[in-house]
């Protein structure tokens, strides 16, 4: 994190990208295959279903040091398991609205729709949202809550926290 | 042997916790009788000296309720905290920071702004604002500094026990009491309140539906509520299925909504967003912009969802960039 607190360096972004594993994370996957490259800033986090995706564990990546969080699912219609990207968009939607009344950047949180067979749109939607907020600058949430919130977690499953498991 | 003492304080609160207390009813006599209650301001007459005079960790228990926001309260909850062997966190201004923590949407410059300048009562208009610091011909008058961002109070001082709640119930107050005096308490750092949602003790449980699909959502003066069928399935946002129980659903009997006052159970971190969550979840549709519609119905995301929680969230208070790295 330090190179977020120092001006010595030029600010890169840190996205952290939850990928349904039946879609977005088989077409990132596709991507690689196919030797496309994309922003390095992204880190991968596979999720089985972007319908698994508690919106804690958006605002912790955002706590931890993440400056945006990417969700990719599978296309409406296409979930593996029939509803679980329509119950990730309602979450999405609310959380959008409750994240613009505290401050938060539109662009920092964005949801895409990438389906097994889009290499070129992980590509395309990890470049946009890297310059996207590239352009916003890094996210500075008010340090002295970290330790805390970040203690409260889980405060005997400690390494479950650190592998992005349960909440 | 001397009975053991106790202290009662308050912070950033609105005295509610302290009538919570004098509802103790006749039990507060037994309360009186099995303890010496050394310092309570809003109802006796004891100074910060006196609190000061005494040796440390000779006070049984600390009650303190309220946020803490200003230079003053975190003196006296530190004050208190070296004189207390423990620690309890009463009310939900102390454990989440409550009502006086959605001051976290604002900066302390348009707080002060608000009440000093722009607010319609003000009619005086010569810019007064408080200061730290005066200068009188008699000396220096100071005041305590307002700060930018409300805490909860395990934010500023080691808590032991939180009794959640605004204010907490009485048989929560009790109970807490008694397991002090008889020294029969659960793990440091518990909540002294059942670990389940509060649909499970409400009268309504049986006609909630098995699954709830909501085209609409109302807020209580938009709806005559149905005095027996959950709240939730007439499009009342109900924080039943994330709350904590222990009130005995005592809103819900009143025909009103339950607004979440005693926070999540201990398998949930961010309130807010986890009641989000279970709302967003009801939506009947599949189509993104009906999606949108129906809750944008949802008046006021922040103040619904994080209404007693919002310091002790994840995001902590509103994000505003040109600030991030100013003042405290």
């Amino acid at each position: 994190m330090s190179d977020k607190d120092t001006n010595q360096k030029p600010f890169e972004p840190r996205i952290v990208a939850f990928f349904c594993n039946w879609c977005t994370y088989t077409a990132a996957d596709l991507a690689g295959t196919a030797r496309m490259t994309y922003a390095p800033n992204v880190r991968v986090i596979r999720v089985m279903c972007s319908g698994r995706l508690d919106p804690q564990f958006i605002l912790t990546a955002l706590r931890q040091g993440a400056d945006g969080v990417l969700i990719g699912g599978c296309h409406p219609g296409d979930c593996h398991y029939q509803e679980g990207n329509y119950k990730a968009l309602r979450r999405f939607t609310l959380l959008k609205r409750l994240l613009r009344e505290m401050g938060i950047e539109d662009e920092r949180v964005q949801l895409e729709w990438i389906a097994a067979s889009e290499g070129d749109k992980v590509q395309k939607v990890i470049n946009r949202i890297t310059e996207d907020v590239r352009r916003l600058g890094p996210l500075h949430l008010e340090p002295e809550a970290l330790d805390r919130a970040t203690e409260a977690l889980l405060p005997d499953q400690t390494p479950a926290v650190a592998e992005g498991g349960a909440l | 042997m001397s009975k053991p003492k106790v202290a009662f304080y308050w912070c950033a609160s609105c005295g509610g916790c302290e009538e919570a207390v004098v509802d103790l009813a006749e039990d507060i006599l037994k309360v009186v009788g099995a303890v010496d209650i050394v310092f309570w301001p809003v109802a006796l007459d004891f100074k910060r000296e006196d609190v000061e005079a005494m040796a440390d960790n000779s006070l049984a228990v600390a009650f303190i309720n309220g946020a803490i926001r200003s230079s003053e309260q975190h003196e006296m909850v530190e004050l208190l905290r070296r004189k207390a062997g423990l620690v309890v966190a009463f009310g939900s201004c102390a454990h989440l920071g409550g009502i006086p923590g959605l001051a976290n949407t604002f900066r302390r410059a348009d707080l002060i702004d608000e009440a000093y300048h722009k607010s319609l009562s003000v009619t005086d208009g010569n810019g007064t604002e408080p200061l730290e610091k005066t200068e009188v011909p008699e000396g220096t008058l100071t005041l305590p500094k307002l700060w930018d961002t409300v805490k909860t109070l395990d934010q500023v001082i080691k808590v032991d026990y939180y009794l959640p709640g605004c204010p907490p119930p009485v048989n929560l107050i009790n109970g807490a009491i008694g397991s002090i005096l008889k020294n029969e308490l659960p793990p440091p750092g518990s909540v002294l309140a059942p670990d389940m949602a509060l649909c499970e003790e409400c009268e309504r449980r049986a006609t909630k539906p098995d699954k709830m699909a909501q085209r609409e959502f109302l807020r209580p003066h938009q709806i005559k509520a149905d005095p027996e069928k959950c709240l939730l399935a007439q499009g009342l946002l109900c924080l039943g299925p994330v709350t904590r129980k222990g009130c005995g659903a005592a809103c819900v009997k009143g025909n009103m909504p339950c607004t979440g006052c005693m926070g999540p159970t201990s398998h949930v971190v961010d309130f807010g967003t986890k009641a989000l969550t279970a709302m967003a979840s009801l939506v009947d549709s599949n189509d993104d912009r009906e999606i949108a519609a129906i809750l944008d119905q949802i008046a006021d995301p922040v103040g619904t969802f994080y209404r007693y929680s919002l310091p002790a969230s994840l995001l902590h208070r509103s994000y505003q960039p040109e600030h991030a790295k100013g003042e405290k």
